[in-house]
């Protein structure tokens, strides 16, 4: 996974509240068994429209997502972030995540910053014209404006952003407390374990 | 004495593993379930790091989103070819992902096979107390016997795969509690519905939702499992119902169950597990019963929740001003003008079916309506999909394919169908369908289809009528 510290350009004033998985990635482009060029999805129905945000001179390939709250919700489908890092996105900041959609950017070093719907408003007024920068180190999206907005983040999923952490490899560090976890269950409770 | 704690606290507790000085936590999942559209990245990535599935006897995987749901074999009993070349390549992944790693496989032919969330209770796999996971938001689900249950991302999967765990937080609980009898023609899919459009999509964000109170203990298995498969559309990534004796006698001798001197100590240990007297929930709301009516989505997020009785709703009536926008947007998209009654509203597609109401109760539902009538002219499309091959086994025993197929709708084999447009199953563009599906978002049935989200029972009175109806009024 790419490390992420710092993104700075331009912002696209997206805007739209509770976008669905499906929206961001229709489930036909689900058919696939490889990651890749799911850029080309994204956002399908919308980009359907030739004057779309998406595909306009000044927003293509922005890696900022400007959105409203409940974004990334419905499926589960991680295609969904590897759409957005398709297409060039780093950051997507919006009032409020699906809990799902959040744990999958994160996983695939896309940042999603929460900041209050007043903070969204004046953001989507600057990026109509203007980059936008963000810090994740410093927890902060500001302007060429003097805006300063702060951000709240897991300290883990930060740590996992800043330094491009594979999940899997840190949790094999916990093989033993993970073995030791499965030999209790067995003793205390084991018609657990599926009967046939 | 220790803290009263909430079910969702004491399953939580249960499986920590290991808590991170950040709160995070690693927490031990007992059963993943999976399937063939979220998983061929996860395998990839394990052959790619030379890692293993660490607990293959606790993963169970079945075809479900792609598999056509028109006949798999030919006349002499031999597998039909998916027409589809992309769905046949993951369909075909997950044929050889599954042996490869030791893991239980169920084909797409096999008598059991099924929705994944109607697979797993039916098998007796999903146990209350568990944790379950899935690469499907619908995971939710199996919170209907009392498992804490949620969908997980495809890099979720592949970190289950190897090392039966998640790096999770604690979620904030919520508590749902409906009070009261349900009146005549409203069914476990409406109060969901009526929950949904009460605390908004968004209403449950970062919250595990248990559901409580009369209406809810009355339901049966069936009915909670519908529930709680929708807590994803109110913003949850989990719902939850204490098991009881319903749910006890629902999982008795099912083939994953307990047996024997385990089942007895399963069942004390579940019921153990049941809300504290004196545990608070971090939010409440109570719903009255009777207040909730036969319900249908009027636009494209399930939040759009109105009684079959009202009216498409005027955007201008919303205070929010985000809500006022995404309402104009979503009636376009849908076709309706403001102040049209539901009942109003003319449908030419029917499906019934999906994770939330494929289940044998919801066929004897829309069968007790659709029997000795006849599907309306202008409903050009009606299909029934059972959530599994067990349940449509169950459902023809009980003659309730011929009940569908004498008025004109196809009895079909059991998959995903017309829920996410992954299959052939899938609605015209500016078409609408009343479906017993869960999601009535833009393009979700097919690009441009148009969903009114309803229960099984509503459904068959639309397939009748042509229209979007109140059940009650053919239960006269």
């Amino acid at each position: 996974m790419t490390p992420l510290d710092k993104v700075e350009g331009r912002a696209i004033p997206f805007g739209l509240k509770n976008v669905d998985t499906d929206v961001i990635i229709p489930a036909h482009w689900l058919k696939t068994t490889t990651r890749e060029g799911m850029g080309r999805g994204a956002f399908e129905s919308l980009r359907a429209d030739p004057d779309n945000l998406f595909d306009s001179a000044d927003f293509k390939g922005a890696p900022i997502l400007i959105a409203g709250d409940n974004f990334g919700c419905g499926s589960s489908r991680e295609h969904a972030a590897w759409a957005l890092g398709d297409l060039g996105i780093r950051v997507v900041i919006a009032p409020s995540y699906s809990d799902i959609f959040s744990g999958n950017a994160v996983k695939n070093g896309i940042l999603p910053v929460v900041l209050p719907q007043a903070a969204i408003d004046r953001l989507m007024e600057v990026a109509a014209t203007d980059p936008v920068f963000v810090d994740l180190e410093h927890q902060t999206v500001t302007t060429q404006f003097q805006d300063r907005f702060s951000f709240e983040i897991d300290p883990f999923r930060k740590m996992c952003l800043l330094e491009g952490l594979d999940e899997i490899s840190l949790t094999e560090k916990s093989d033993a407390a993970i073995g030791a976890y499965e030999k209790k269950l067995d003793a205390d409770r084991p018609w657990m374990r599926p009967a046939a | 004495m220790t803290r009263p704690r909430t079910l969702y606290e004491k399953i939580w507790d249960a499986h920590v593993v290991e808590q991170r000085p950040d709160a995070t936590c690693l927490i031990f999942i007992d059963r993943h379930l999976v399937h063939e559209v979220t998983s061929p990245q996860a395998f990839a990535g394990l052959r790619a790091t030379g890692r293993m599935v660490r607990r293959p006897d606790l993963t169970l995987a079945v075809p479900d989103h792609n598999v056509p749901t028109t006949a798999r074999l030919d006349a002499s009993g031999n597998k039909l070819p998916i027409a589809d070349a992309e769905s046949a390549a993951q369909l075909a992944a997950l044929e050889k992902n599954a042996p490869e790693y030791g893991i239980r496989y169920i084909d797409a032919v096999a008598p059991e096979q099924g929705i994944v969330h109607v697979v797993g209770p039916e098998q007796g796999f999903s146990l209350p107390g568990t944790t379950i996971v899935c690469g499907d938001s619908h995971t939710a689900c199996h919170g209907g016997i009392g498992a804490l249950a949620f969908g997980i991302g495809t890099s979720e999967v592949e970190h289950v795969l190897a090392t039966q765990t998640l790096l999770l937080q604690p979620s904030k609980t919520m508590e749902v509690r409906v009070e009261g009898e349900v009146g005549p023609g409203v069914s476990a899919k409406d109060i969901i519905l009526h929950i949904t459009g009460v605390i908004g999509a968004a209403g449950g964000t970062g919250h595990v939702i248990e559901y409580t109170g009369s209406a809810i203990r009355a339901l049966s298995v069936e009915g909670r499992l519908t529930v709680s498969n929708m807590a994803i559309e109110g913003g949850a990534r989990a719902g939850l119902i204490a098991p009881d004796e319903t749910t006890f006698a629902y999982l008795k001798g099912r083939p994953y169950a307990p047996k024997g001197a385990d089942w007895h100590a399963a069942v004390a240990y579940w019921k153990s597990l049941a809300t504290d007297p004196g545990a608070t929930y971090d939010k409440t709301v109570v719903i009255d019963a009777a207040d909730i009516a036969p319900s249908v989505t009027w636009g494209t997020s399930p939040e759009d929740v109105v009684p079959i009785t009202g009216i498409v709703p005027d955007p201008a009536s919303f205070a929010d001003p985000s809500k006022q926008a995404a309402a104009a947007k979503s009636l376009a998209y849908m076709g309706l003008e403001p102040g049209t009654r539901m009942q109003d509203v003319p449908v030419e597609n029917i499906f019934i079916g999906s994770c939330t109401n494929s289940r044998i109760e919801d066929l004897r539902a829309a069968a007790a309506v659709i029997k000795g009538r006849h599907k309306a002219d202008n409903v050009k499309w009606a299909i029934v999909v059972p959530g599994s091959g067990l349940v449509k086994a169950q459902a023809e025993a009980e003659g309730l394919d011929r009940i569908f197929t004498d008025a004109g709708l196809e009895w079909r084999e059991p998959g995903c169908s017309a829920c996410l447009a992954m299959n052939p199953d899938k609605v015209p563009a500016g078409e609408r369908c009343a479906s017993t599906s869960n999601r009535n978002f833009v393009g979700r049935q097919g690009p441009g289809a148009r969903t009114h989200l309803v229960s099984p029972a509503m459904a068959a009175a639309a397939a009748v009528t042509g229209k979007l109806t109140d059940v009650r009024e053919l239960m006269a």
